[in-house]
Order: C-alpha cells, then sequence, then structure tokens
C-alpha cells in the first residue's frame, strides 16, 4: 500500500472528461516533418537515379538506332561516325571468362573448406578476417597487384600488358566477393541435410558434393553473377594493368594467343577513353557505349535477383 | 542363420576413399590459405616498390611537402593528393551520409511492406551501376548544369562535382548497411515505446536509432572508405592529369591518390620502367592501402559491436 | 480500504455464453464482497438456470468504474476472425486476469485495450471499447494518449539499452513532465516496483546487466512512471523462475490500489493467486465458413467472474474441463 497519492484517482472520470482527454489534438507537425523529411532523402536519391539515366538514354538511344548493330560488331576508330564497341565486348566477354573459370572454383572451393571443414582455431579466424579486409580494398589496389605480379613478375606467361593478366587481376578482385557470398549460402544449408547424408554413411566430401552443394547451389549462382557484373564495370585496375581505351590488337594475321598477350580493351575502358573526347560525337557515342554496357550488366543483376528469389521461395524440404 | 562376424577392418575406411578425401580436404585448404597470399603478395608488392621509390636516387624526403604533385618531373608533394583525396570525400560524405541514412530510416522504419519491396531494389540497381558511368554524369552534368551555375567562375574539370559524383556512388553502400542496421534492433524495444505512448517519430529518434548507433557509424566508415578508394569519377571529372597543384578550393580541378595514380598508369612510356615516377605509384598506392585498411579495421569493431548487443 | 462501491450496489455478475453461442447474463444469485485476504470462501453458489437478457452492462456498472466496458468485440486480421463476440467489463481497483489454452486470443483482446494492435497492419476490430464511456476505437480518439493513459508490460522483458534512470524516465519525458521533477518519478516509480533498494546505487548503469527478474520489475516501474490508470500485462512472468515470479504477484497486490490491473497469463494457478475476477476463453473451430479452407480457430470468452467462483464452482463445463486439467 503506498503512501503517494496517485493522482489518477483525483483526475475526473466522468464521459466527458475521459473523451476530452482522449481526443488528442490530431495535427503532430514534428511528426510529419520528420517522415516527410526522410521520405525526401530517398525521394531525391531516385530523382538523381532518374536524372542519371535521363542523361544518357536519350543520346545514346539515338546513336544506337543510327547505327543499328553496326555500332556493336564495329571496332573503334578515330572517327566517331565510324567508331563501333566490338572489341570491347569482345575483351570483356574474355574478362568474364577468366573471372569464371579462375575465381569462381577457387571461391567456392575456399568457402566449403572455411564452412565445411575448417574448425573455429586461429588460422580460419585469421583468414575469415583476411577475406572480409581484401573485400573491402579499392579496385586500383588490385590494379597495382596485378600490375607488379601479373604484367611484369609473370611476364613471360601471360604477355604482360595483356588480357590474361586483366582478366586475372579482375578474378583475384572478385574473389573475396565470391567467397563471402558462397559461404552465406553454405552456411544457409540446414544442419539436417547433412546429418541424412553422415547418416547413411557418408564421408564429408560425398556429403558435401551430392547434398550440400546442389542445395546451396541458387545462392552460391546468385553470389557468382553478381560478381560477375562487378567485374564488368571495373575500370581502374585494368587501366593499372595497362588496357587501351577502346583498341584490341587486331592486325591482320593475328593469332588467337597473340591476340590476348597483346593489346586489350573492355567496355568500361572503351567509354572512359570516348568520355575524354570533345565534341558531341563522342559524348553521344559515349551514351551509347554506357547504354549498352548497362543493360549487359543489368541483366546479370537481374539474373541474379531472379536467382534469389526462387532460392528464397524454394526452401520447402 | 548363419553368424555374422564383424571385425575391425569392416568399419574402417577403404584405403582410396580416405586418400580421395584427404585430397579434397588440403585442395580445398590450399584454396582458402589462397586469400592469405593474396593479401601477402599485395603488401610485398606495395611495399617492395614504394621501398625502392624512397631508396631511389630522384628521391629526397623534402620532396614530400613541395608545392605540388608532378610527378614526372620529380615533385612529389604527397600531401597534394592527400588533400585533394579529403576534399573530395567530404563533399562525398556530406551528399552519402544525409540521402542514404535517411532513405535507410525511411524504409526501416516508415514504408510498408509494399512499398519496401519496390524501392529497395532500385537502390541496389543504383548500387550497380559502374563509377565510369557517374564519372561521365558528373563532367557532363553535374559541372555544367549544377557547380557551374552556381560558381561561375569554375573551369569544367573541379574537385566538387567529382565530390557529388562519388557521393551518388556511396548512397546506396551507406543506406544498406544502415537499414541492416536498424532492422536488427528488435522489435520489442519499439512496442515497449509505443507501449508508453511515444510517438513514431520519437521512438525513432529516441529508442531505434540510439540502439543501432554501433551500426550506423560502421555504416559511414564504410562509406569512407569506399569514396577515398574510388577512382573513375575523379580521373573523368576532376581533370589535372599530369599533375596539381596543392589546392583546397574544390572548384578548381585537382588530383586525388587514386587519380594520381592512374595517370601514372596511362602515361607516356618515360613512366614505364624503374623510374622514380613509376615507383611514386606504388608509394601512393601502399598509402591508400593502408588508409583503407585501418578505417576498415574500425569499421569492424563497431560491426562486431552491433552483434554482441543482440 | 475501502470496498470496491460496485459489488456493493450491483452484487455479481458473470456472463456465460452457451453452446448456441448467445450471451446470456446470469441472474445474481446472492451478493458477494470482493475477494480480500482473511476472507473465507463462501459456500458456492448452486447453478441456475441462465436466462436470456440483453441489457447492457453500464445500468450494472456506472461509468466511473468501467475501465473497461467491452460489448461484442470481435478482432480480425485480414480474413481470420481471431476471437468473437467478448462481452465483459473491467473495473478499476481489480486485478482481472484472462486464462485459457493457447490462442484462444485473451493476447488479442488484451492488446486491444490499449489499442496496441493498431500496430499490426491487417488488424481489424469490430464492436466497442467503451473506457468510462468512451469508445477507444472512436475515430477521433488518439491511439498515442490511449497509451499514455493505458500502460502495458510484455512478455518478454524489453528495457531500452540505456542507463536504469533513462528507462524510467523516458515515458514521464516524452509527456513532458520538468527535469526537476523527474528524480522524484524515478524513485516513486522503482519504489512501486520494489526495484527502489536494488538499484538505488546504480541508477545511471545500463538496463541490460539487471537479471531477467530485476529487468521485469523495471519494465513495471517504467510503465507506472507515466502514471497510467491501467497497466496491461501479458504473460509477464512467463520467461522468469518462480522466485521472481513470486515477487511480481505481491507486486501486483501491493499496486492494486492505485492502478487497475488486467493480466494474462496460462497459468492458471497464477490466475487464482492473484486476480479478483476471471475470464476464461477457449478456441472454437468452425466449419470452412466464408470460402477460407480448413479450419478457423477464433477466440470466445466462456465465462468470467469472480475468481473465487472460476475455480471453485465454474458455471460452464468447458471452464470446469480446463481448470482441471482435462485439457489444456
Amino acid at each position: 500500500m503506498s503512501l503517494l497519492t496517485h493522482p489518477a484517482d483525483m483526475a475526473p472520470l466522468t464521459h466527458e472528461a475521459v473523451a476530452e482527454r482522449l481526443k488528442g489534438t490530431k495535427v503532430d507537425v514534428p511528426n510529419a516533418v520528420y517522415k516527410w523529411a526522410m521520405f525526401g532523402a530517398l525521394a531525391i536519391t531516385l530523382a538523381i537515379l532518374v536524372l542519371l539515366i535521363a542523361s544518357f538514354f536519350g543520346a545514346g538511344i539515338e546513336v544506337l538506332s543510327n547505327r543499328g548493330m553496326g555500332f556493336l560488331t564495329v571496332g573503334n576508330s578515330s572517327d566517331p561516325a565510324e567508331a563501333g564497341m566490338w572489341q570491347a565486348i569482345l575483351g570483356s566477354a574474355l574478362i568474364a571468362a577468366f573471372v569464371a573459370a579462375i575465381a569462381f572454383p577457387l571461391g567456392i572451393a575456399a568457402a566449403v573448406y572455411l564452412e565445411e571443414y575448417s574448425s573455429e582455431n586461429w588460422m580460419t579466424r585469421l583468414i575469415s578476417v583476411n577475406i572480409r579486409n581484401l573485400a573491402g580494398v579499392p579496385s586500383i589496389v588490385y590494379g597495382l597487384l596485378g600490375l607488379s605480379i601479373f604484367v611484369k613478375a609473370l611476364g613471360g606467361v601471360t604477355g604482360g600488358r595483356s588480357i590474361i593478366a586483366g582478366g586475372l587481376t579482375l578474378a583475384v578482385l572478385v574473389l573475396p566477393i565470391v567467397i563471402i557470398t558462397s559461404a552465406e549460402a553454405l552456411r544457409a544449408v540446414p544442419d539436417s541435410i547433412r546429418e541424412a547424408g553422415f547418416g547413411v554413411g557418408a564421408a564429408r566430401w560425398e556429403v558435401i558434393r551430392s547434398h550440400v552443394l546442389p542445395y546451396a547451389a541458387p545462392g552460391i549462382l546468385t553470389g557468382t553473377v553478381l560478381s560477375l557484373a562487378r567485374a564488368l564495370g571495373e575500370a581502374a585496375p585494368l587501366i593499372l594493368v595497362g588496357a587501351s581505351i577502346g583498341f584490341f590488337s587486331s592486325a591482320e594475321g593475328t593469332g588467337l594467343l597473340d591476340r590476348i598477350q597483346g593489346t586489350f580493351t573492355a567496355m568500361p575502358n572503351l567509354t572512359y577513353g570516348w568520355a575524354r573526347q570533345p565534341g558531341e560525337d563522342w559524348q553521344a557515342n559515349t551514351s551509347a557505349a554506357i547504354l549498352v554496357m548497362l543493360v549487359v550488366i543489368f541483366s546479370f543483376n537481374a539474373v541474379a535477383i531472379l536467382l534469389r528469389n526462387r532460392f528464397d521461395r524454394k526452401r520447402d524440404y | 542363420m548363419a553368424e555374422i562376424v564383424l571385425s575391425a577392418t569392416d568399419l574402417q575406411v577403404s584405403n582410396a576413399r580416405k586418400r580421395k578425401e584427404a585430397a579434397v580436404h588440403w585442395a580445398l585448404l590450399g584454396a582458402a590459405v589462397l586469400s592469405v597470399v593474396i593479401t601477402v603478395l599485395i603488401v610485398v608488392s606495395l611495399v617492395g616498390e614504394a621501398w625502392s621509390f624512397v631508396r631511389g636516387e630522384d628521391f629526397e624526403w623534402s620532396s614530400l611537402t613541395d608545392i605540388g604533385w608532378f610527378p614526372r618531373r620529380g615533385f612529389y608533394d604527397v600531401g597534394t593528393l592527400v588533400v585533394g583525396s579529403v576534399i573530395v570525400t567530404a563533399i562525398a560524405m556530406l551528399v552519402a551520409w544525409p540521402l542514404g541514412v535517411g532513405a535507410a530510416i525511411y524504409l526501416s522504419e516508415y514504408a510498408e511492406p509494399r512499398v519496401r519491396r519496390l524501392l529497395k531494389p532500385i537502390l541496389e540497381i543504383l548500387a550497380g551501376i559502374p563509377s565510369i558511368v557517374l564519372g561521365f554524369f558528373a563532367l557532363t552534368v553535374i559541372s555544367p548544369d549544377f557547380v557551374q551555375t552556381v560558381f561561375t567562375d569554375s573551369p569544367q574539370f573541379n574537385l566538387l562535382a567529382a565530390g557529388l559524383g562519388v557521393g551518388i556512388l556511396t548512397i546506396p553502400l551507406v543506406a544498406s548497411i544502415s537499414e541492416d542496421a536498424l532492422r536488427s534492433v528488435p522489435r520489442s524495444l519499439r512496442e515497449a515505446s509505443e507501449g508508453l505512448g511515444a510517438r513514431k517519430m520519437t521512438t525513432t529518434v529516441q529508442v531505434v536509432i540510439p540502439a543501432a548507433v554501433s551500426g550506423l557509424v560502421a555504416a559511414l566508415i564504410i562509406g569512407v572508405s569506399r569514396a577515398i578508394g574510388e577512382t573513375m569519377v575523379v580521373t573523368v571529372a576532376a581533370g589535372a592529369s599530369g599533375g596539381s597543384l596543392f589546392t583546397t578550393d574544390p572548384t578548381q580541378p585537382g588530383q586525388t591518390m587514386t587519380a594520381a595514380m592512374a595517370s601514372l598508369a596511362t602515361g607516356t612510356d618515360q613512366v614505364r620502367g624503374a623510374s622514380g615516377a613509376f615507383q611514386s605509384l606504388f608509394f601512393v598506392g601502399l598509402l591508400l592501402f593502408v588508409i583503407t585498411l585501418v578505417l576498415n579495421i574500425i569499421s569492424e569493431r563497431f560491426v562486431a559491436r552491433v552483434r554482441q548487443r543482440y | 480500504m475501502s470496498p470496491d462501491p460496485t459489488t456493493a450496489v450491483t452484487g455479481t455478475e458473470s456472463n456465460v455464453i452457451d453452446e448456441d453461442g448467445e450471451s446470456r447474463f446470469r441472474e445474481p444469485e446472492r451478493r458477494r464482497s470482493p475477494r480480500r485476504e482473511g476472507d473465507r470462501v463462501g459456500p458456492t453458489a448452486p447453478r441456475v438456470e441462465a436466462r436470456a437478457a440483453a441489457a447492457p452492462t453500464d445500468e450494472r456498472v456506472d461509468e466511473q468504474h468501467a475501465v473497461f466496458d467491452i460489448r461484442d468485440l470481435s478482432v480480425f486480421y485480414g480474413e481470420f476472425r481471431a476471437v468473437r463476440n467478448v462481452n465483459m467489463v473491467v473495473r478499476r481497483h481489480e486485478i482481472t486476469a484472462f486464462i485459457g489454452p493457447s490462442g484462444c486470443g485473451k493476447t488479442t483482446v488484451l492488446r486491444c485495450l490499449n489499442r496496441m494492435n493498431d500496430l499490426v497492419p491487417s488488424a481489424r476490430v469490430d464492436g466497442q471499447i467503451l473506457h468510462h464511456g468512451v469508445d477507444l476505437y472512436d475515430r477521433e480518439v488518439d491511439a498515442v494518449e490511449v497509451r499514455r493513459r493505458i500502460g502495458m508490460v510484455f512478455q518478454k522483458p524489453n528495457p531500452f539499452p540505456k542507463s536504469i534512470y533513462d528507462n524510467i524516465a523516458f515515458g514521464p519525458r516524452i509527456a513532458g513532465k520538468p527535469k526537476s521533477e523527474m528524480d522524484d518519478i524515478v524513485e516513486r516509480s522503482l519504489g512501486q516496483a520494489a526495484l527502489w533498494d536494488e538499484v538505488k546505487d546504480r541508477l545511471s548503469d545500463s538496463a541490460m546487466g539487471l537479471s531477467g527478474g530485476q529487468q521485469q520489475r523495471l519494465c513495471i516501474a517504467r510503465a507506472v512512471a507515466v502514471e497510467p490508470e491501467v497497466v496491461l500485462m501479458d504473460e509477464p512472468c512467463s520467461a522468469l523462475d518462480p522466485v521472481a515470479t513470486s515477487r511480481i504477484e505481491d507486486l501486483m497486490q501491493q499496486i492494486k490500489d492505485e492502478y487497475t490491473i488486467v493480466i494474462v497469463t496460462h497459468n492458471m494457478q497464477q490466475a487464482a493467486r492473484v486476480s479478483d475476477r476471471t475470464a476464461f476463453f477457449i478456441t472454437e473451430v468452425s466449419e470452412a465458413a466464408e470460402g477460407q479452407g480448413g479450419d478457423q480457430r477464433t477466440g470466445l470468452l466462456v465465462e468470467y467472474d469472480n475468481t473465487e467462483a472460476i475455480f471453485s464452482n465454474p458455471a460452464d463445463e468447458r471452464t470446469e474441463n480446463y481448470i482441471t486439467g482435462r485439457f489444456g
């Protein structure tokens, strides 16, 4: 029993008095202002995105409709009316191949080791911390790595400033991303799946190969597609490794081996080269190149998102 | 019924299987260790060349504080570059922090699920745009239509346009991490606050944000790290490719550490090879690497704090 | 301690819903005074044939004392009807317990009493909840004001990650209490929650460092700091050990004079120990109605009476089955 009087006891409890207290002021200015300010932040961001797309969309579409497929199948040139993206597209495709061939298996393997084999010790923690730090290293620093190792040290094999070196550099750049996303996908596999495999007498790798990996495959796939989209947009590391601004060695009679060891380029670098050229024609070409590059990259992103949605919905067992 | 006799060998794994399992184990371990190897290589190559730079014949420590960064002429005023990076990053954060955190608060606390599902992927789209595109946008739209209309004497190449471009690039990163931090605050805290008769804004500002503050700080630090490491926007929009005078005026052209590195790499043949200019590339690279590494480690601390709490 | 004037005037009132779903009022058999410490349980009343009646309750409980006059309340989450046709009156300075098996809508009804269900987008309410004659769901009523006057303690203690002091001061501060009163308010609230002595020397320590039982008492202190009229408690002891539980039960008895308490509990013995009046809910499986495939389990109020009566002489067979443990 309390000695303090309870103020609520003293307030009248008639219908009218209570009604008056409960029907508070309807207008709450600070709350509304705050909400609209936060919405404003989002709205401004979206508006910027729209402005961004609009800035190159119109000019880009015009160039593409004038030049048609020729824009994509013709190589670069010093004449803006003749210049095309073919070499850049080829370069980007080769880089994608390198990234897929090197970063995906190595990354998934590392993730499998970290999630399925290793135990909690100092070495595992060191590796995990290290991977997270690598994911945060600026892309141009990877370019330096590529320059000193792939171009100079391994120059004999890679041909120096070549697309091989470029592909290897970008493979190293996306490796941490592949590892992190694959590890997440593996962590999401319920233990019951593994236990079922072990329970019938399978060894660890057999369990992983036939039970865990298939279950985690959509998540892993999503991660790899996203990393590919990232690699296709990177120009800075390639600049350091010697990418040209739009030309792939294409002299008459060069064989494939010579080609991949020679001058090279990729879509973002071509865009960079064109962006620096003065004149409206070049600017229009740049817009078109951006449009093409974004279509490719966004398709990859869209595929990854679709995969992720199917991944989320599919878990019914 | 025949007797079933079990011997120890029945319960052993066959040799072939054992070997296969071991082989797989070592192969996977090798892949994981590779990541450490990469880090070591990065550090070794950077430090190695940076060391030769500092030890080289053309180099004198005093040149580190000369009037500007003109590597091909032997002026290695790294301070110019660092100041350039700081200016661009500061401008970028003035854009990315309010917009990113604000958007995150709206998406996490106010938006209905339907709206959220629609708008969040759009932010992810912005995140996927390559930086060269933002660089072009900064040069051809931000600079003439925004910067030059306000500061009429500024040239088309200027640090301000570059900074704004980098800021736009960083918004999705800041927003995404901030939103994760806000959503990790348990529902029960919001209920407790609402149960006491707090309005939405009060709950958000006095309960949710303080509870998520470590994650928000981590988001900001990671944003800074990203902005400092950004190359293409500044290379295209900030100008000053051959070198730059020391400047603190954002309406003028300038160079950041990253742009200087890109410019050194695309120079003429003089640059290639073991000359001072070439090695200065690695020197700056090492500096950049160390700065971003320190920032990332600090941000990890804050992320760990969020995990600890819940 | 003055007797509750209601029962002196109107006698007991209990509300029984029979199998057909019609609500009736049982004619008061004899007057009973509210349960007090030291009272002996009197002889049980013989069962009386329930008679149909449609009279609303406020002629028996005036609006001063009808803290909640719940009239024909049904709650829907989207298409799903979680609870239906609840009719009951909660009186001032009493502890009212809601008991029943899980999923029977007791928490749903509780959360309607301070409009917490507003926070669930698909929730919809039919019927009325009159608080001293004012319908809480009236369009003009501000839910935030409601929650300042009707507080809530949740199942799992949820202190803010702030200092003990700031946890308690949070509510009063946003209600605009001046800084000069804050120290007194914090001391009074912690005192009412029987926590003051344990924490008075460490008010600036983080609330997260307290034990589970202490945290829940902190949440009670936090709720009473704004001096609400009512404190709603949603299974407040279910996450606590027996010692902490009995401390909170004692606490409820101590603060009963100043507040009205409604508690949801799945622990029958707790309801029997602590409450003055008990409402028993069950779920009823209705056939696929309105095109909904499968069973719909809708909660409903079966019996509401003095706690003594419910536990020693329940009117409904289902109540009796529940309290004797024939179903859980």
